[in-house]
């Protein structure tokens, strides 16, 4: 931990960091969106198969990471409907390659995203709404100043739930997208493989600690993020 | 718009659960209340007024506007009614200061629409020194006093109140009640106004409807 503490990283370390940070980020980005719809349709909408969607949204929470990626790894090969079809159109894929990682860490953080944002959507007072409706403000004008706002520390909640998902994961990411140095492997991963080898214990440590400052800087974050929009909200509050 | 047509003209079938509420009747300009006990589907008649809840058939117009009829297709959305509906748990917005509130429906509306300044309004009802402050910290005559402030002023053709002396102690009742009396007075707008009070609504009404138990 001392060489650690200088706050120098070696090459591959900072390769390691900053495609974790990149595959998380990105896995983050995209299932916030998805998320956020999810999360709507549940808390909002009434339709039939409503059940089936909420079971499927959180199979992922309750399904072994290996099956996971294995399920991901059927839909999105190449060979596959879905990965074929995603390879001809857009010219993406996903196997062995970091945009893999990143799907599979979105897919292992939508169900905690999904649930935080939903519960907090539940919670926005709706009489507030229809009485944003009587003062003129159209359905869109009510969503961004009354409901989002209103729901907006549950959002922040279901991202950090989300982040530190992600930056975790490790069962999914190395049934899919395999294990990659420089492609697919991210932190975890890489203290995995560092494990493998006999005499690496520095190696180790030094991944773990990074692992642990990066987990503690999040939290730290998203503290500070809460409490200062909770004092905006505060602010007249004597 | 025509100067000449009824300030409410209202005949509607409500659906709550298993009861179908029926009214109809019309009314002229002032202050017309309806009358009746809890539960008699008095504020479900106002959101059926404000586009909040669909009437199971009927029609509504306010002085000439069409805002519902089944038959012709029309329902206007809430947003579009132009009503100043003063609800009975209030619903200001936790999250904004008085000021903020205020400016929500103010903004929203069409300089013509704005017969009211707002000047005007704040010391009509007393509330400027309330500007800075949350919802939260208001005491009930002060947050109802607002909640009728941001309706005034969010440009309305029409007022819905609903029990707005409800959620105010009896010590301030008579405060409350003295304005709503000018607004009244002093503002041409037709005003829908439910009470179970037999004593408020024979001091403030030009007319009484009365709603019977269902």
């Amino acid at each position: 931990m001392n060489s650690l503490a200088t706050g120098w990283l070696s090459p591959a370390e900072w390769e390691v960091l900053i495609l974790s940070l990149k595959v998380s980020g990105v896995a983050i980005v995209a299932a916030l969106p998805a998320s956020f719809a999810l999360a709507w349709m549940l808390a909002r909408w009434r339709f039939p198969g409503k059940v089936l969607v909420d079971a499927l949204v959180h199979l992922p929470l309750v399904l072994p990471p290996v099956v996971t990626g294995w399920l991901l790894l059927i839909a999105f090969s190449p060979n596959a409907p879905l990965g074929g079809f995603l390879e001809r159109t857009f010219g993406v894929t996903f196997l062995f390659r970091w945009t893999g990682a990143a799907l599979a860490a979105a897919v292992m953080a939508l169900p905690l995203m999904v649930r935080a944002m939903r519960l907090s959507l539940e919670a926005v007072d709706r009489r507030l709404e229809s009485a944003a409706r009587t003062l003129g403000a159209g359905p869109w004008r009510t969503f961004a100043t009354v409901t989002l706002p209103l729901s907006a520390n549950g959002i922040l909640a279901a991202l950090v739930l989300g982040l530190a998902r992600s930056v975790g994961e490790f069962g999914a990411t190395i049934t899919f997208a395999s294990n990659i140095p420089g492609e697919t492997q991210t932190l975890p991963l890489a203290i995995y493989s560092a494990l493998q080898m006999p005499g690496s214990d520095i190696q180790v440590a030094r991944l773990a600690g990074l692992s642990v400052l990066l987990s503690v800087g999040a939290l730290v974050l998203s503290e500070w993020l809460a409490r200062r929009s909770g004092q905006e909200k505060g602010r007249h509050v004597v | 718009m025509s100067s000449d047509a009824p300030a409410f003209e209202i005949a509607v079938t409500l659906k709550r659960g298993r009861l179908r509420l029926a009214y109809d009747f019309t009314a002229g300009p002032g202050l017309t209340a309806l009358f009746g006990p809890s539960g008699a589907g008095k504020t479900s008649l106002l959101d059926a007024v404000a586009g909040l809840a669909r009437p199971a058939q009927g029609r509504i117009a306010v002085s000439g506007t069409v805002l519902y009829d089944r038959a012709a297709r029309i329902d206007l959305k809430p947003e579009r009614r132009r009503c100043g509906y003063v609800f009975q748990d209030l619903r200001l917005f936790p999250h904004h200061t008085v000021r903020d509130n205020l400016r929500y429906g103010w903004k929203l509306a069409e300089a013509q629409q704005r017969s009211l300044g707002w000047d005007h309004t704040l010391d009509l009802l007393g509330i400027a020194p309330l500007l800075d402050r949350m919802p939260a910290t208001l005491s009930g005559g002060e947050a109802q006093r607002v909640a009728i402030g941001r309706a005034l002023l969010s440009g309305p053709a029409f007022l819905l109140m609903d029990e707005p002396l409800a959620s105010v102690d009896a010590a301030r009742r008579g405060e409350i009640l003295g304005l709503i009396e000018r607004i009244r007075s002093d503002l041409k707008l037709p005003i829908l106004y439910v009470s179970h009070d037999r004593a408020e609504v024979e001091r403030l009404a030009d007319r009484i409807i009365p709603i019977p138990a269902p």
